[in-house]
């Protein structure tokens, strides 16, 4: 529980920094004597910046190392989950009682495991469960945390403090401990075999009620200061109406923070899936994932260490790429990091 | 300061009750009976039934039940399996682990994180803090089962410098490898918090005005620049001990500890609702109070919150 | 204690500071700026010297550079010399430049809210000095900080050291600042934008309490600004830097009546008068120079209404045109001459 939970607390953490950053370099052409900057010191217009802060740390992003290997491993790994036929044209459910725990050959490259289905078949078809399970968790987080963030940011008073009173009911729950208790719940409701559809959404769904929290915090201290702008004060008098004013120049503002968040996110809950499915309540058979691999790997730990090593090393790399993605991306928008 | 503190206490009640309640209802207004499949197959006896549906007022309304369950939880009693054992007496032989077990996580993800991230920060720009950072996004990456799971096999079945299972009443010595696991995450986190953090007091004004005061560069990062760093990173670290005296479900199942993660999952795989929900209060109560700890921490460390 | 008549006179040695052909690099990673481009001036003892200049020309860092306080990198100091009572400073050891900081040279920043520590009481920031400089017990210097803080005309210092920071007023923090520059009693003490942070009345009282302690102590003050409205009673002598060099020197009085470089004339005409009440504020067109790529000739020729064919060309010298009175510009003869 802890692991997701300080994931939770560090990516908050990440995200308050970026948006520290991106603030202070909206302000930073104030033009205090930047000592020699050698930047040219223009006032440019507000959308132009907007679109100058994310010009550029697209030329940052395409120049560094990290984002590039991660983005290589991201697309090839999105390439697998939806062709997995491509890549292992076997059904990763077929057992060959008879091959069971085999090493890795030239038939099968990470071998057998213990009742004889090929590794690398079941490997290359869990892929798609993490990426899905990964990216609509994190839409759906992003989502429900922007929203609502949003709103308490830009309209403050009551409304503020009841939505982050709300939103700390769910912080209050530890993030496994949560997760197991809801998903538990779920399962309990299910009658026979579930289906992969359902399995996944729940899987989805509890990620996103547990953790909308932290985007709804980060885009809350966005959203309050984009309001302070004088552009949006203008908006105000020349009488936008709200929704107006939020959706056309409170978000723009505001997305800098929470994209970093968004991609640090990603990894945690590719990781976080394969802990609930390692502990049992998060994908159960059909469905093939690399944490419910590495659950059944325990037993046979040391005699078919292969069994372990292919799917763990998928997940590790999985996740490294999401986390380095994120890292760079935090980078090119915060200039102040570097 | 006092009412400040008021102030957060008081938040903190609309939480524990929200908080508390989703899972007193999740656990109890499972669709259908909530003792099907809790006795085994047979189902449970109707006297247990009965006995249960009295003893936690289960045909009145949901909001009525978590008021009198809330009332008998704060009067001490936690109630009882239905195998007649206490949960109070539960938590009274969980506890001490988890508590070790969490102190030891924090003791090394404070020491090594803090000690790496202030190295960088010295060093600068170079080779160590390229170490670091791919260090740390290493662990990051790591998912603590697999992790767990590794160090396990390798120190625990391999080389057996350490207890691949430790067992009820462990001892310091055997916690400290599951201790090393749980805390690397945070680690991770830490050493890049206290990193940020000092690389951008580095070039604060006030670091600046230290130096011009002629004081020593030992003073100047000593007492000006960790001072400010730390404050974000003692904030953290508070939340996640906060975190960890929650227990550590995926840890404690590697290593086989008894804690209170354990007791909490094993009593949710058997649907001992009793069990669950006392359990999870009281880390709720902890976890608030430890985040209402580091909110007085942080306002004790940094004058400016106190006033505002 | 004026010392406007003696600014041409004396020798180096009894000159209290003095920089001379200071050039500092600033290297990134994308460019390398040149943001000091041979820098010279020089102040004496009890004389108050305003250094005037845009964002960018480079004031600041010189003073920087002066105290040893230059972030290094991306600074680099490349070439000149700074001397301090004739002591070369640029290649003293670490060890004697701190140990001149606060004790004989003192700095004071323009935001005094970010320049003192958030999280340490105003006392124990300025009592730091006398316990790690003087060697005091921490009891005598927090009684020492709060003579200083009277010093400073600050009501109720007794009770103020306790204080933090943000609790105090933007004057009072100021105020707080200078206290700490003059706890070790230095006798050069540089001054950057000391009011720009401030309201216009609190800037009046800041400005007179700096001018009132230098009498006092007979330091020299090196006035950093923007402002000439601030400068124009307590300069001695004014420096007008642009893009990394002074292009300007005078004593103040001769200043104000005839500037000697466009970029003086261009500063002058934008304050705004009374007696000009209605007219057009006129402004120096166009930015300054990106330091990264400075323009050839005469840097200020872009922006200048006599610049010719010769100012794009070559850099004009510092001359010395009448006694104290220098310029840098290809027309100043005709400038100073004009009426």
């Amino acid at each position: 529980m802890t692991n997701a939970g300080e994931g939770q607390q560090r990516i908050l953490a990440a995200g308050a920094y970026a948006e520290g950053e991106i603030e202070a370099r909206q302000q930073g052409e104030s033009g205090d004597e930047p000592p020699g900057a050698p930047e040219p010191r223009q006032q440019a217009p507000k959308q132009e910046k907007q679109r100058g802060l994310w010009g550029d740390a697209w030329l940052e992003l395409r120049r560094k190392p990290l984002f590039i290997i991660g983005s290589v491993i991201i697309l090839l790994l999105v390439a697998i989950s939806i062709f997995p036929g491509f890549f292992a044209p076997g059904d990763p459910n077929a057992q060959n009682l008879t091959l069971a725990r085999q090493g890795p050959s030239a038939d099968a490259p990470f071998g057998y495991d213990s009742i004889g289905r090929d590794i690398y078949t079941r490997v290359i078809h869990g892929a798609r469960a993490s990426i899905v399970v990964g990216v609509l968790a994190t839409m759906l987080t992003v989502a429900i945390g922007s929203l609502v963030g949003l709103f308490a940011g830009y309209f403050g008073g009551k409304t503020d403090s009841f939505l982050a009173r709300f939103a700390e009911i769910f912080l209050g729950l530890p993030f496994v401990l949560g997760a197991i208790v809801i998903l538990s719940v779920f399962n309990a409701g299910i009658q026979g075999a579930p289906g992969t559809i359902r399995i996944m959404l729940q899987v989805i769904l509890t990620i996103g009620v547990l953790a909308w929290p932290i985007s709804m915090r980060i885009m809350r201290s966005a959203a309050i200061a984009a309001k302070q702008q004088d552009y949006v004060n203008a908006a105000k008098a020349l009488g936008a109406s709200h929704t107006r004013i939020i959706f056309k120049h409170v978000l723009p503002n505001c997305l800098a923070p929470v994209m970093v968040y968004a991609t640090i996110a990603l990894g945690q809950f590719v990781g976080l899936e394969a802990t609930l499915s390692y502990l049992g309540l998060g994908l159960q058979y059909p469905v093939v994932s690399w944490g419910m691999m590495i659950s059944d790997s325990q037993q046979f730990i040391i005699s078919t260490p292969h069994m372990l090593l292919f799917p763990a090393g998928f997940l590790v790399i999985t996740v490294l790429a999401f986390v380095m993605i994120g890292d760079a991306v935090r980078d090119a928008l915060d200039p102040k990091q570097r | 300061m006092g009412r400040y503190i008021l102030r957060r206490l008081l938040q903190l009640i609309p939480v524990f009750i929200g908080t508390t309640f989703i899972i007193y209802s999740l656990v109890w207004a499972i669709p259908g009976n909530p003792f099907a499949g809790m006795c085994g197959p047979r189902g449970c006896p109707p006297a247990f039934i009965e006995q249960m549906t009295q003893e936690y007022n289960l045909d009145k309304p949901l909001p009525v039940q978590y008021v009198l369950y809330l009332g008998q939880l704060f009067s001490g009693n936690f109630g009882q399996t239905f195998n007649g054992i206490e949960v109070s007496t539960l938590i009274q032989n969980a506890y001490p682990v988890t508590l070790k077990l969490a102190t030891i996580a924090l003791v090394f993800e404070a020491v090594i994180g803090i000690a790496a991230g202030i190295l960088t920060a010295l060093r600068g720009k170079g080779f160590v803090d390229n170490l670091v950072l791919a260090a740390t996004l290493f662990l990051i990456a790591v998912p603590v089962f697999v992790s767990g799971f590794i160090i396990q096999v390798v120190f625990g079945v391999q080389l057996e410098w350490i207890q691949p299972s430790v067992g009820s009443d462990p001892t310091i010595g055997q916690l400290i490898a599951p201790g090393l696991v749980l805390g690397s995450l945070s680690m991770a986190y830490i050493a890049r918090l206290t990193r940020t953090a000092m690389f951008e007091n580095k070039r604060a004004d006030y670091i600046r005005t230290a130096t011009a005061k002629g004081l020593k560069p030992r003073r100047v990062v000593s007492v000006h620049m960790l001072r400010n760093s730390l404050i974000p990173v003692i904030t953290f670290i508070g939340t996640d001990f906060g975190a960890l005296m929650g227990g550590a479900i995926v840890t404690e199942g590697v290593f086989n500890i008894h804690g209170i993660g354990g007791l909490v999952f094993d009593a949710i795989k058997t649907q001992e609702g009793v069990t669950v929900t006392g359990v999870v209060t009281l880390l709720v109560v902890v976890y608030l109070l430890m985040n209402l700890l580091v909110d007085i921490l942080y306002a004790a460390l940094d004058p400016r919150i106190r006033y505002d | 204690m004026s010392a406007t008549d003696d600014s041409t006179g004396g020798s180096p040695e009894s000159r209290l500071l003095e920089v001379e052909d200071l050039h500092v690099e600033f290297r990134t990673r994308e460019a390398t700026a040149n943001v000091l481009n041979g820098v010279g001036y020089h102040v004496d003892a009890g004389e108050t010297l305003a250094v005037l200049g845009e964002s960018g020309s480079g004031k600041s860092v010189t003073a920087q550079t002066v105290m040893g306080i230059l972030d290094t990198p991306p600074g680099f100091v490349t070439k000149g010399a700074i001397r301090y009572r004739g002591e070369e400073l640029l290649s003293a050891t670490e060890d004697r430049r701190r140990g001149l900081r606060g004790e004989n040279m003192a700095m004071i920043f323009q935001d005094a809210l970010s320049a003192l520590n958030p999280v340490y009481t105003v006392g124990f920031q300025i009592a730091e000095q006398f316990r790690f400089r003087r060697g005091m017990s921490r009891k005598d210097a927090m009684a020492k900080a709060g003579e200083m803080l009277d010093m400073v005309k600050i009501p109720n210092a007794k009770q103020r050291v306790k204080e933090f920071p943000h609790q105090f007023s933007g004057g009072m923090r100021q105020r707080a600042m200078i206290a700490m520059s003059l706890a070790l009693d230095p006798d050069l003490l540089i001054a950057d934008e000391p009011t720009t942070a401030l309201d216009v009345t609190v800037q009046a009282q800041i400005m007179d309490l700096l001018d009132e302690l230098r009498r006092e102590r007979g330091m020299g003050l090196i006035l950093i600004t923007h402002d000439l409205g601030v400068v124009a009673e307590v300069a001695d002598r004014i420096a007008v830097m642009y893009a990394g060099r002074v292009v300007e020197e005078s004593d103040a009085e001769s200043l104000y009546k005839r500037p000697a470089h466009p970029y003086t004339e261009g500063l002058m005409e934008s304050i705004p008068r009374l007696d000009q009440k209605g007219e057009h504020l006129a402004s120096i067109k166009g930015l300054p120079p990106n330091l990264a790529n400075i323009p050839e000739g005469c840097p200020f020729h872009p922006r200048c209404h006599r610049a010719t064919d010769e100012c794009r060309r070559k850099v004009p010298e510092l001359l010395e045109l009448r006694p104290g009175r220098y310029s840098a510009c290809h027309f100043a003869e005709e400038l100073i001459s004009s009426e």
